[in-house]
């Protein structure tokens, strides 16, 4: 193709654009195995203790309140995830195959959260919830240990609630090109709805599925803000617990925890990618 | 009734939206409902809400104070977050264009992993990559240790640069963090275009300037629409890039909301300020997608 003559502008932008996007991630990497504790200047490969240059990567290990973060952050992160995609897919299914009383509400509906600011999602649940909680506590005069608060179970929900128009969304692409005729075939030549979506639609439908559930993933990991606000004391996610330490003073073991992040990430997205060129 | 059911269609759909459709109505319309009913409230010294019906909270965040008097404090910090927004916004667009275009137009066997690597960088926390920023730009951090050693190489004086706090760190930190967000799209719509328009284009006389102002932006537009609306709509609400990178110097109309829960406890004043916000954003959006058509392509985002 003669039009994949590139202007070395263009070539050079790209690799700016690439350096500024990979600079953070190398400074966090290598300042994981600092020598100095405060993590401001790099004094040095560490080497201390049993695991020498891996030092900090140990101590994290030993830090319960880390280890607690991160077995929330993957319980909120599995929950919703499953929850999220299978609703969210049920409710492409509908809107895009079935006609019903309330469809363009339920679609308008639908993208609201996409153009809502996460604050405000959040300041919203985080009001509601106090006012039910408020209510329920002193209405049914709840001693101090039995009263609802905010904890793992809402943060579970409202991660769901910011996730399933992602799912819907990405399920609905999928199914655009869907061709209804292969159902009808599956129903001629004796199939029931059951076998007929376990055998045929669901294999055609699940490359988007699978899509919709790691965007899920991803975005219940990564949230801050609607975590921030509908969190309570046990659920502590890994982004709540690093910012709680900004406040104090950050040791390598963030970074220790980041690097470890980004190469499990890695390794999973290997292994799918490996899967997905065997097939 | 399960014969029923297997004939009557509309109420199959129903059924399947049900549950999504719940779980919108409780955790999005109504707690935007008892915000906006909460707005109207007062607090009472225990930092406990008061429902009444009261214009006062508005009043206050539009300048008017208590004694009769004119404070534009908070109508500064909604015009800060609104520049800063539009600002983000664009730097965006012309830092994600040219890269979009080159993943876009490179090799079809290195497209997927140009575009892995746009995404990796995402998979760290959000938060720590923000923290990374800080490392970097701080007075003893990264970027002038370097400038300084580089400086000495050269013999020449150097003063280190004072980047951090600042409101031009804040901005950094939020072209960084939504950069994919505009790449993503942007690729999206740019590889939908025929290669053949571009051979038309340039058989027609039309030269590699003209080709990509009449030819290849237009038609990229709805990755360019999907993109901004996915860039300002988070930027404009956000209150962590501040807190971290801005220090105590830049508060946006995020932190405003997230101080008046939390610190001050006055969650009347913070509900007004949050649904200014959702207006604001909401009259927007709108505007925009009117003026420039719906991103169809937020989808491939």
């Amino acid at each position: 193709m003669n039009t994949s003559r590139r202007s070395p502008w263009l070539t050079l932008s790209a690799i700016l654009v690439y350096i500024f996007l990979y600079a953070p991630i190398v400074v966090l990497i290598v300042f994981s195995f600092n020598a100095s504790k405060t993590n401001i200047m790099f004094e040095g490969i560490v080497n201390k203790g049993p695991c020498g240059p891996f030092y900090w990567y140990c101590q994290l290990f030993q830090n319960q309140d880390a280890m607690d973060a991160t077995r929330n952050t993957l319980v909120i992160a599995f929950t919703s995830t499953i929850i999220s995609t299978i609703i969210g897919t049920a409710a492409a299914l509908a809107l895009q195959r079935y006609d019903f009383r309330g469809k363009d509400v339920s679609e308008t509906t639908m993208y609201f959260p996409i153009v809502t600011p996460e604050i405000v999602m959040g300041i919203g649940i985080l009001v509601l919830f106090s006012a039910v909680f408020g209510w329920i506590n002193t209405g049914l005069g709840l001693a101090p240990d039995q009263r609802l608060s905010m904890g793992l179970g809402t943060v579970i929900v409202s991660h769901i609630a910011f996730s399933v128009p992602f799912v819907t969304l990405v399920v609905r692409a999928r199914l655009h090109g869907f061709d209804n005729r292969v159902e009808e075939a599956a129903m001629d030549l004796g199939a029931n709805e059951l076998m007929t979506f376990a055998r045929v639609t669901f294999p055609l439908i699940a490359p988007g599925v699978l899509a919709g559930a790691m965007l899920a993933f991803t975005l219940s990991l990564d949230d801050f803000i609607i975590t921030f606000f509908t969190t309570g004391p046990g659920a502590t996610t890994l982004p709540i617990y690093v910012y709680g330490l900004l406040r104090r003073i950050v040791t390598p073991e963030v970074n220790a925890l980041s690097t470890i992040w980004i190469m499990v990430v890695l390794v999973a997205v290997g292994i799918s990618q490996w899967f997905q060129s065997r097939e | 009734m399960l014969q029923k059911l297997r004939e009557n269609r509309p109420l199959q759909g129903t059924l399947l939206m049900l549950p999504t459709l719940l779980v919108m109505v409780f955790l999005l319309v109504i707690p935007l409902l008892m915000t906006v009913v909460t707005s109207f409230g007062q607090r009472d010294p225990d930092g406990n809400v008061i429902y009444a019906f009261t214009l006062e909270n508005y009043w206050r965040l539009l300048g008017f104070t208590a004694d009769g008097g004119w404070d534009s404090l908070y109508l500064n910090i909604l015009l800060r977050s609104l520049t800063l927004a539009v600002q983000t916004t664009v730097l965006v667009i012309l830092m994600a264009y040219p890269l979009a275009y080159f993943i876009a137009r490179a090799a079809s066997k290195y497209r997927t992993l140009l575009l892995f690597l746009v995404l990796v960088p995402m998979w760290t926390n959000f938060v720590i990559r923000i923290y990374a920023w800080v490392m970097i730009l701080r007075s003893q951090g990264v970027l002038n240790s370097t400038l300084a050693m580089v400086a000495g190489l050269l013999h020449v004086p150097f003063q280190p640069l004072d980047m951090y706090p600042s409101q031009g760190a804040v901005l950094i930190g939020m072209v960084y963090e939504f950069l994919p967000f505009m790449i993503l799209p942007i690729f999206t719509s740019l590889e939908k275009i025929e290669p053949s328009l571009y051979e038309a284009s340039a058989d027609l006389g039309a030269n590699a300037w003209r080709t990509l102002l009449r030819v290849t932006i237009p038609l990229s537009m709805p990755g360019v629409v999907a993109g901004t609306i996915l860039t300002f709509v988070p930027v404009i609400g956000t209150f962590v890039v501040s807190d971290i990178l801005g220090g105590k110097q830049v508060i946006l109309v995020g932190n405003l909301v997230q101080r008046q829960f939390l610190d001050a406890r006055n969650p009347p004043f913070g509900s007004a300020a949050s649904v200014i916000l959702l207006v604001m954003t909401l009259a927007l959006t709108l505007y925009y997608t009117r003026r420039f058509g719906l991103g169809e392509e937020i989808a491939a985002g």
